[in-house]
C-alpha cells in the first residue's frame, strides 16, 4: 500500500497545504492551456459549437478513474481513505440544475473562473464577485431550508460509488463509461464538423 | 498590462483531459482529495463577511463552522488551491499570450451587459455550488472520476439545466 500519500505518512495541515498549492498549479495551467479561462468558449458548448469541455472533463475524468481502479486492483491505494463525496440525491440534482442555468447566463463554473480572473478576462471579475453574494444568501436561507439540504428531503444516501449502487465492480463501471465516454467523443466530433465553430484562441 | 508573446491557440482538447485527469489522480494520490475551486469562494465569503460582521458570521450556523469564535476560514487547503489555481492560469495565460485585459461575450451585447450577466450568473451558480455542495470540479469532475453516485446525478443535471436555458439566453452568447 503506497497511497493516500498524505494518510499513509500523516501529514500536518502544512504540508497537505503546499501539495495543495502545487496541485493547484496544475489545475489552473491545465485549465487555461485548453481555454477555459474564456468564457465564450465555455458557453459555447451550449450551442453545439464548441464541445471541449465535454472532451477534457470525460477525458479527465476516464484518466483519473481508470488510473485509479488499475492501482486499487494492484493493492497500492487504500480507496477507503479517498474522500468521496457523499450523495445527497434531491439538493445536488436541485444544485446541479441551478448551476446550469447560472453556467448559461454567467459564463464560467467556479474553477475556470479563476482562471479567467487570473488572465484579466474582466467578465470573470463580476462572475466572483457574483458567487460571494450567491454564497452569502446561500448561508443565510440555508437554515430554512435545512430538511433539504441534509434532512429528511435531501435524499441522502451516503457515500455511495456506482459500483456499490448497481452492485457489480468497479471495473465494470469504468468500463461502461470509458464506452459511453468514446460514443460521445464520436458524437461530439460529428456536432462539431456539422455545426462546430471552435473558439481557437 | 499586455503580455508581448504572440497569442497561440489553445491545446488539443484531449491532450487537455489526459493532463487534467493526471493532475486529478495525483490530487487523490497525494492528498486522498479531489480538486476544488468552490470552496475556496465560500471561505473568502465567509471571511469577508467576518470582517464586516463578526458577531453575525456566530449566529449564522452555516457561517459559524467556518469562522465562528477564533476559526480562520482561510486556513484551509481549498484556499492554497485556490492561489495554486491562480497561479497556473497565470502562468499558462502569459507564456501563451493569453494574458490580457478583455471580455469575452457574444456579438449582440456590450461589455456592460455581458458584465452584469456574468455577476447574475454567478450569483445563481454560487447559490448552487453550496447547495450541492460543490461545483464542477469538486463535484463533477472530483466525484465524477472515484465513480460517486450523486456527483454523476450532479453532472447530468448541470448539462441539463445549461443546454435547457441556452435556448433563452443565446442573445448573450452568438
Amino acid at each position: 500500500m503506497f497511497a493516500p500519500i498524505a494518510v499513509l505518512n500523516d501529514w500536518s495541515n502544512g504540508i497537505n497545504y503546499i501539495f495543495a498549492f502545487i496541485i493547484g498549479i496544475g489545475f489552473g495551467w491545465v485549465l487555461e492551456s485548453s481555454g477555459f479561462g474564456n468564457s465564450k468558449k465555455l458557453a459555447w458548448q451550449f450551442y453545439f459549437r464548441d464541445l471541449t469541455v465535454f472532451k477534457v472533463m470525460f477525458t479527465a475524468i476516464v484518466t483519473a478513474m481508470t488510473g485509479l481502479i488499475f492501482i486499487d486492483a494492484f493493492g497500492w491505494i487504500d480507496m477507503s481513505s479517498i474522500l468521496i463525496n457523499e450523495t445527497y440525491l434531491w439538493s445536488g440534482a436541485a444544485g446541479g440544475l441551478i448551476m446550469g442555468i447560472g453556467f448559461a447566463i454567467g459564463g464560467y463554473c467556479p474553477g475556470t473562473s479563476f482562471t479567467g480572473f487570473a488572465t484579466l478576462k474582466v467578465d470573470s471579475y463580476f462572475y466572483i464577485f457574483g458567487a460571494l453574494l450567491g454564497m452569502f444568501v446561500y448561508g443565510e436561507v440555508a437554515p430554512f431550508i435545512e430538511p433539504f439540504y441534509g434532512g429528511k428531503y435531501s435524499g441522502y444516501m451516503g457515500t455511495v460509488t456506482l459500483q456499490k449502487f448497481f452492485g457489480v465492480s468497479a471495473g465494470v463501471v469504468g468500463f461502461v463509461i470509458m464506452i459511453i465516454a468514446l460514443a460521445g467523443f464520436f458524437g461530439a466530433e460529428w456536432i462539431e464538423k456539422k455545426n462546430g465553430n471552435i473558439v481557437k484562441s | 498590462m499586455k503580455s508581448t508573446i504572440k497569442e497561440r491557440p489553445y491545446i488539443n482538447p484531449y491532450l487537455g483531459g489526459i493532463l487534467l485527469g493526471i493532475v486529478l489522480f495525483l490530487s487523490y494520490y497525494l492528498t486522498q482529495n479531489g480538486l476544488g475551486a468552490s470552496a475556496a469562494i465560500s471561505r473568502l465569503q465567509i471571511f469577508i463577511l467576518d470582517l464586516i460582521a463578526p458577531s453575525h458570521v456566530d449566529r449564522v450556523a452555516y457561517f459559524a463552522e467556518k469562522a465562528g469564535g477564533n476559526l480562520n476560514p482561510l486556513d484551509s487547503g481549498a484556499m492554497f488551491m485556490f492561489l495554486g489555481t491562480f497561479l497556473g492560469g497565470t502562468i499558462s495565460g502569459f507564456l501563451n499570450g493569453r494574458f490580457k485585459v478583455e471580455t469575452r461575450k457574444g456579438p449582440q451585447i456590450t461589455d456592460r451587459q455581458r458584465w452584469l450577466f456574468a455577476f447574475i450568473g454567478g450569483a445563481i451558480m454560487g447559490y448552487g455550488a453550496r447547495l450541492a455542495r460543490g461545483c464542477t470540479s469538486g463535484q463533477a469532475l472530483s466525484g465524477g472520476a472515484v465513480l460517486a453516485t450523486g456527483s454523476w446525478i450532479f453532472m447530468f443535471c448541470i448539462f441539463i439545466g445549461g443546454y435547457a436555458l441556452a435556448w433563452f439566453v443565446r442573445r448573450l452568447w452568438i
